[in-house]
């Protein structure tokens, strides 16, 4: 929620109807004005958008309307083809020198190094290091972030339900950091000012310590203080806990396709997102939003999707400065498992939920029998939306 | 005292121009190879700087354009429009180095009679925002377009001073106490449009890059205009009278339309101009009394109707001008310049109508005789209730 932005925020602002009346008469010369602007575009346009975009925008829109607006913005239209007004950010963000890839982070899950104690628990061995780092969040975009591992969100930590979880946290950052762990553990290890370890001092590091209870999706953040800052800038990650399906004998079908690895996980189509929002200026209002910090990643780049598996989201919200945020999945609904610590939906058949800071959880989805093509979702604050968090499946 | 300074031989005298600025050229070598400030610990972020000069709106959208100003050259990342990202293009391509312009197309389905805010996010994240009050299409720069905006002009500057003048033949029947009523009438006025002038000014400068330092821009500019005026109305060695007078008034006046005219360009391309006609008249009522102060000091000789006329054309023209430039070519920092100048040369001219009016009341004994301050208060009163039909 930018202070600056317009009183009057529009999702799709009203043609005024002079305008209509202009495409209309004009909508039969658009395509030709289009081929005729198309040399001059490549010479003007100094930062286009990629091909994926355009083809995103390119549905859902009956071809009158797209030849309407054609007519009205033929420079666009000749190099970004037909769509609706073209809302985006303009180039692309350079993933290798941030050193994280968006569409990598949806599926890369971090199992820790793994070893077995005398009495035949899991160990998760674990190493994550607080770094400071500037990443560029939308295309020419830099923040001075703060990160974990180097990457915003941090690694997406995935443990089975009752593993011992062993996490050396190292400080390489320039303020003191913690790591918090929503979950169940003793006090010490709560990773808190003053309590136990307390802030971790640059160049020092510490060791989170605890059994992973209870199943579900969870998260992991600094509680350094002044709190705000140290999660706007970056501190924070997705901690799944798979069920452990010898747990839960009267359902365990539904947890063996939530552990990972197992023939019946394998048939589902696993994302994370961790829905998070970026402060350019320093004003306590974001500037930037997006699923997996990139603004419009998976806008520019649909999310390829399988309509014969279905699809599964643990979803989490780590915005800071505004009290909600939601999911939004055009064209089908979806079951959510709210905090992912039950088994059978808290939420049946819906296609919006919304989360306040820190809250999470499953979204199991399906596009069996469904048409091929591109399925919007985004955060229903279209605000939110039309700064970045506006994302496509494409469904094939 | 100066035979006791000892000079050099005189054929080394030139070196004493260029020894100090060998000094300091290597002083300023020597800061940015040793850099002193090191010790300090600054190592501060780049100010940046970008302001919008000038809006064009129409069916291809939004175009903005803009000047960097800061410390380093600025990156325009992206641009947002009522607080969603949207699509731009920007001409010339790349990083802006300081005091450079470019060009911002941005198609966006604006909303006529709408507001629209603007923010264009650098590089580093920081957001100049700029706020479309009242989106109407821009007038592009068609020969009608040209014409009609010339007649605006001709309302707000020629007409009214025309009308002024033909005061001239009913001034002619005015006694000396008449006559210094109407001198000092004429000086209230000018007090008005010198307030009018600079702070028309002071308020396009804050609309210019800081780099040009606009107020500074506008006060110097006014100085200086001033300055030579004063020195050429004076150069004979006497106070200007009569027709020098009244043509340094019309210099005046005609450089405050020209002023005036870009005030009402610049809000008919802004789409601020909510007023129309009622502007218009108001304008044309408002400077009637420009005409009967120039007219004012040719009452004790004869005056071809040329004269008049080019007169007229002197104080009147210029707000066709101003209005042309307000509309198709606005640039804050330039039009600053011009209203500086148009102060300086108003002050020039109430110096010397002033003085005049000095020198005449002297000569009855009286340092302010009771007419001239009465035309004096009347003046400026007039011209601040007329005022009334401008200002909203």
């Amino acid at each position: 929620m930018t202070k600056h932005k317009g009183q009057r925020t529009q999702f799709a602002p009203d043609l005024g109807r002079r305008t209509l009346l202009r495409s209309g008469l004009a909508a039969g010369v658009g395509t030709l004005l289009a081929q005729l602007a198309r040399p001059l575009d490549g010479l003007v346009l100094a930062q286009g958008a990629p091909a994926g975009e355009a083809a995103g925008h390119a549905t859902g829109h009956s071809a009158e309307s797209a030849a309407g607006r054609a007519a009205d913005y033929p420079g666009q239209a000749a190099g970004h083809g037909s769509h609706h007004g073209a809302m985006t950010t303009v180039g692309e963000v350079d993933n290798a020198r941030n050193g994280f890839d968006p569409h990598d982070i949806l599926t890369d899950w971090d199992g820790g190094r793994v070893s077995t104690a005398a009495n035949g628990q899991t160990i998760r061995h674990y190493t994550i290091t607080a770094v400071d780092k500037e990443i560029e969040i939308a295309p020419g975009l830099f923040f001075p972030a703060w990160t974990y591992n180097g990457r915003v969100p941090g690694p997406t930590l995935r443990v089975t339900e009752g593993d011992r979880v062993r996490l050396t946290f190292v400080n390489g950052g320039s303020h003191p950091h913690t790591i918090h762990f929503h979950g169940i553990h003793s006090a010490a290890m709560d990773g808190v000012p003053g309590v136990g370890a307390g802030m971790i001092e640059p160049g020092d590091s510490t060791v989170y310590e605890f059994d992973a209870f209870p199943f579900g999706s969870h998260l992991y953040h600094c509680h350094a203080v002044p709190l705000k800052r140290h999660i706007h800038k970056g501190l924070y990650g997705a901690f799944i806990i798979d069920p452990d399906p010898a747990r839960h004998p009267e359902q365990e079908a539904v947890a063996r396709s939530r552990l990972l690895g197992t023939p019946e996980n394998q048939r589902w189509q696993e994302l994370v997102m961790v829905m998070n929002a970026f402060d350019t200026n320093f004003d306590d209002e974001n500037e930037v939003y997006a699923a997996n910090t990139i603004a419009h990643a998976y806008m520019k780049k649909p999310i390829r999707v399988d309509r014969n598996r279905p699809v599964r989201i643990y979803l989490s919200n780590l915005v800071e400065f505004d009290p909600i945020n939601s999911f939004h999945l055009h064209g089908n609904f979806f079951d959510y498992y709210d905090h992912g610590t039950t088994l059978t939906p808290t939420l049946k058949t819906v296609d919006t939920v919304m989360q306040c800071q820190a809250q999470r959880g499953i979204l199991e989805l399906s596009f069996a029998g469904f048409e091929p093509g591109l399925y919007m979702f985004h955060a229903h604050q279209t605000e939110f939306a039309e700064l970045g968090w506006m994302s496509m499946f494409e469904v094939a | 005292m100066n035979e006791a300074v000892g000079r050099p031989a005189p054929r080394l005298t030139w070196l004493w121009a260029v020894i100090p600025l060998a000094i300091l050229a290597g002083l300023i070598a020597l800061f940015l190879v040793t850099d002193p400030l090191a010790p300090l610990g600054v190592s501060v972020p780049p100010i940046e700087q970008l302001t919008v000069e000038r809006t064009v709106l129409d069916d291809d959208g939004i175009t903005l354009f803009v000047r960097a100003g800061g410390s380093e050259p600025i990156g325009i990342a992206q641009v947002q429009v009522d607080g969603a990202y949207w699509e731009f293009s920007q001409e010339p391509a790349g990083e802006l180095a300081r005091l450079q312009t470019a060009r911002l197309d941005i198609p966006y389905p604006w909303v006529e009679d709408e507001t629209h805010h603007v923010v264009v996010l650098s590089n580093t994240g920081v957001p100049f925002e700029h706020t479309i009050e009242v989106a109407e299409p821009s007038p592009q720069p068609t020969p009608a377009r040209f014409m009609a905006f010339a007649l605006l002009g001709l309302y707000v500057g020629v007409v009214p001073v025309g009308l002024g003048l033909l005061f001239y033949p009913f001034l002619k029947t005015l006694g000396r106490r008449g006559l210094q009523f109407l001198l000092a009438l004429t000086v209230g006025l000018l007090a008005f449009l010198l307030i009018d002038t600079l702070l028309e000014g002071m308020e396009l400068a804050a609309g210019a890059a800081g780099a040009f330092q606009g107020s500074a821009l506008v006060w110097l500019a006014a100085l200086v205009s001033f300055v030579v005026l004063f020195a050429i109305g004076r150069r004979g060695g006497r106070a200007p009278n009569g027709l020098g007078l009244a043509t340094y008034l019309a210099l005046g006046i005609g450089l405050h339309n020209l002023g005036e005219g870009l005030a009402i360009g610049a809000s008919f391309a802004s789409g601020q101009a909510a007023l129309g006609a009622f502007l218009v008249i108001g304008f044309t009522l408002h400077n009637i009394t420009e005409g009967i102060a120039i007219a004012s000091p040719l009452t004790r000789q004869r005056v071809s109707l040329l004269t008049f006329v080019l007169l007229g054309a002197l104080a009147g023209l210029p707000a066709v001008f101003g209005t042309w430039l307000g509309v198709f070519a606005f640039s804050p920092h330039w039009a600053a310049l011009f209203l500086g100048i148009g102060a300086g040369a108003i002050l020039q001219v109430m110096v010397e109508v002033g003085a005049s009016l000095f020198r005449s009341g002297q000569r009855e004994g009286k340092l302010l005789p009771g007419a001239s301050l009465a035309g004096f208060v009347l003046g400026a009163l007039v011209m601040y209730l007329t005022a009334f039909l401008v200002n909203v």
